[in-house]
């Protein structure tokens, strides 16, 4: 048995850890942090010319040709550094979305633009409050041209191009939903940028006017491709929060050896030392389900739905708890702005609703279940 | 990344498989795959002798205590086939338990500690399941701070008179011989007058008494010495090392990779999959399902980590102590499933007794043993401790009684 990532995959997460920590750092991320910039474009240029942006998009379209594996190690590490860059919004969702559904002339024409860097994309899913489903998408699509509203975007301010998911048929049926590809820079759209919890990471409204719009996609096989894409991205966003989740842990970690209270170091108490602990526990429990989700999603098993569905939970969970106690660690001085732990609160707060809340995917995870069990 | 065997593994796999499948008492495995905590019963048959004779049948044909050497009575396979055996022997692994203290721990002190004549004379039929070994560690006043016992041992010539008592001991009510870590010199600080010793548990002056749990069962034992007599060559270690001893023993308890841990998780899916609520189906229910997939990410987290640790030993690696997490997780775990599981039962959920009681009362006894399995084998806070200490090189605990002598510590709060 070797569940594990091979040793060259290991490589390639140590190159990536290499690359961030001098990319990345936590004062550079402070610049998108305190709005000087929209996202981190250096950093951008340089993931693409790393070979990162694209590592799982085929040669053929000007990737790297590797696979979801690779794309894992990455995408750990893009978490831990907490990355300011469209990088979940662009690599996997709107790069799977064309993977899956994308017709030869839409992959030429976007998938090289994401691998160098030059184009940014995002899924527009959600249209105001609820989780993903056929029925809370409202905004129409009729003879090519989309109407409505969606928020929050993703990244939306500064994407170039977006998958649309639009209505194309009378009732909220999953087959009454297509896709759709619009170049947001072609006109018929308003964007306006949304204050949220993590400014690192842009969220944004998208008004389409009478927008055109090209297929991705057959008609009405909209929502099974966007159950597929949001698998993926489940696999793969888990990464990053266990990639924040261990980030967050060393930070308490590390401070709790440092500072002295009463005497000692902090990290002798066994308050503190407890809590340490379990937040270890919870980000093992979670690379562990994230191994499982990386082996379904590598081998497309069939067991990727519901691998994908408990990485998502248990990731999502452990970098809420490793966030929050981080900053319990660290007293008062983790409530300031200045401190870096807060970074990882809002980060972990907003990648636990990004893909649907965890109600949504306890959901998921139970049906699935039975649907194996039925099998 | 994947799940599959090496070819030696494979090869190693379908043996095993082969031979189970050809040896194992099959008229039990119904009775076994349904066994959960706090209830592994065979209906017509006393499970020790059904424990014995599989443990014997298996060391005749050389498949006993796998990871021992073949001249004390095992098959000297590596780590990762000891593994493959027991996902193989499934359901009958739980006939292995009665022997898991005395193979884990006792056999691995003796074949480090004891002398050669010792380890051939009682290392074989200890594998082959003849005889029964216990682990006499755990003390009134030394429970999770062992080396906080009292038990006496004095030199009186070539022998040793014991004098004390032990308690939490797993299987002494039918255990032929021990391992008995004893305080030689209390005039030093405590973790320096320890010595260990092995003993025949029928000797004069050894009595057992079961103790009654919170459970209602009695696995557990005291185990007072009067007088006993233990031979100088039957010392395990140097006079005064006992402490060092033991932390073999301990070990040895803590890498026992692959065995798997009991939630409760898959018991209770199964349960709600069924089970009817007043307003629909118990699957249906949303709160129920959020219960559900919360365990049910825990189950599958412990799972995959198990995997991870079996995978470092396939390539020869060593498993660490970040492996203490099955244990911490699945105790508490395991509790709370079992109180769910009764609120979904309403009222009903109070009747405990197996003629009456939903699923012949499952869920009841699975709660009332549940403290237990936060507590033997290293408590939760114990657990905690292992792993900031050992795991994220956290300081230890302040310890205010290390360089006082063991005479001087005080024994009591107020």
């Amino acid at each position: 048995m070797n569940f594990d990532f091979s040793d060259d995959q290991k490589q390639l997460r140590d190159q990536a850890r290499k690359f961030l920590a001098e990319k990345c750092s936590p004062k550079a991320v402070r610049v998108v942090l305190d709005g000087k910039a929209p996202y981190d474009k250096e950093l951008w240029k340089g993931l693409a010319e790393m070979g990162f942006l694209g590592v799982a998009i085929p040669e053929e379209f000007g990737g790297a040709g590797a696979g979801h594996l690779e794309l894992c190690v990455i995408a750990e590490e893009m978490g831990r550094a907490n990355a300011p860059v469209p990088f979940s919004s662009t690599v996997y969702l709107a790069a799977e979305a064309l993977l899956i559904a994308g017709s030869d002339a839409q992959k030429k024409k976007w998938l090289p633009a994401i691998a160098s860097g030059e184009a940014i994309g995002t899924l527009a899913l959600f249209e105001g409050k609820g989780n993903p489903s056929p029925k809370n998408v409202k905004l129409t699509a009729a003879n090519g041209v989309l109407n409505g509203v969606k928020k929050p975007v993703a990244d939306g301010a500064i994407a170039d191009f977006a998958v649309v998911a639009a209505r194309t048929g009378p009732s909220g049926r999953e087959n009454d939903l297509s896709l759709f590809l619009v170049d947001l820079k072609a006109g018929g759209v308003e964007v306006k940028s949304l204050t949220n919890l993590d400014p690192t990471r842009g969220q944004a409204e998208i008004s389409f006017k009478d927008c055109k719009a090209e297929p991705l996609g057959a008609a009405g096989e909209g929502w099974s491709i966007l159950t597929q894409v949001l698998d993926r991205a489940a696999v793969l966003c888990a990464f990053e929060q266990v990639g924040g989740s261990d980030r967050a842990l060393e930070m308490g970690r590390d401070y709790a050896l440092d500072r002295v209270a009463f005497g000692r170091q902090i990290g002798s108490f066994q308050a503190v030392k407890h809590m340490l602990a379990d937040m270890y526990v919870s980000a093992t429990l979670a690379r562990s389900n994230c191994y499982y989700g990386a082996w379904a999603l590598s081998t497309n098993a069939a067991e990727l739905p519901e691998a994908a569905a408990a990485a998502r939970i248990s990731a999502t969970q452990a970098f809420q708890h490793c966030a929050k106690n981080n900053i319990q660690v660290h007293g008062g001085m983790g409530f300031t702005w200045e401190f870096d732990c807060h970074m990882y609160y809002r980060r972990a707060n907003a990648m636990a609703l990004g893909l649907g809340s965890l109600s949504y995917w306890e959901d998921q995870l139970i049906d699935r279940m039975r649907k194996k069990n039925a099998a | 990344m994947n799940f599959d065997d090496t070819p030696q593994e494979a090869e190693f796999r379908s043996v095993a498989r082969a031979w189970i499948s050809a040896n194992a008492p099959k008229q039990y495995e119904e009775e076994l795959r349904k066994s959960s905590l706090g209830r592994t019963v065979l209906k017509n048959a006393n499970i020790l002798e059904v424990a014995k004779a599989w443990q014997k049948k298996k060391a005749d044909a050389g498949w006993a205590c796998l990871h021992w050497p073949k001249e004390y009575g095992g098959r000297g396979s590596s780590p990762i086939e000891r593994v493959i055996w027991q996902q193989e022997e499934g359901p009958f692994a739980q006939l292995s338990r009665m022997f898991i203290i005395g193979h884990g721990m006792c056999g691995p002190t003796m074949m480090a500690f004891a002398r050669e004549e010792h380890k051939r004379k009682y290392l074989p039929p200890l594998a082959s399941g003849e005889k029964v070994w216990c682990q006499l560690f755990s003390e009134p006043a030394g429970g999770s701070d062992v080396a906080g016992l009292r038990t006496r041992a004095e030199k009186d010539g070539d022998d040793w008179l014991i004098n004390g008592q032990k308690i939490w001991t797993s299987g002494a009510h039918y255990s032929d011989y021990g391992i008995l870590l004893t305080r030689t010199d209390p005039t030093v600080p405590k973790h320096k007058g320890l010595t260990m010793f092995f003993l025949d548990m029928k000797s004069p002056g050894v009595e057992v008494r079961p103790i009654k749990q919170a459970s209602g069962a009695s696995d557990f034992n005291e185990v007072y010495f009067t007088n006993v007599r233990i031979p100088d060559h039957q010392r395990l270690g140097e006079v005064g090392d006992g402490w060092n001893v033991s932390l073999t023993t301990l070990m040895n308890e803590r890498s026992a990779i692959g065995a798997a841990v009991s939630t409760g998780f898959p018991e209770l899916f199964e349960y709600c999959s069924s089970l009817m609520l007043d307003d629909g189906p118990a699957i249906e229910n949303r709160a129920v399902r959020s219960k559900l997939a919360n365990w049910a990410v825990k189950a599958s987290g412990l799972k995959y980590t198990s995997m991870r640790a079996i995978s470092a030993l396939s390539r020869g690696e060593r498993p660490g102590p970040e492996n203490s997490i099955g244990k911490l997780v699945a105790g508490s775990m395991i509790q709370d499933v079992a109180t769910y599981a009764l609120d979904l039962q309403g009222a009903a959920g109070v009747v405990s007794g197996a003629e009456d009681a939903e699923l012949a009362g499952r869920f009841q006894a699975m709660l009332l043993r549940a403290p237990g399995t936060r507590v033997e084998g290293g408590t939760d806070e114990i657990m905690r401790n292992i792993i900031a200490e050992r795991v994220l090189g956290l300081p230890g605990d302040i310890r205010v009684d290390k360089d006082v002598p063991f005479n001087m510590i005080p024994t009591k709060g107020r």
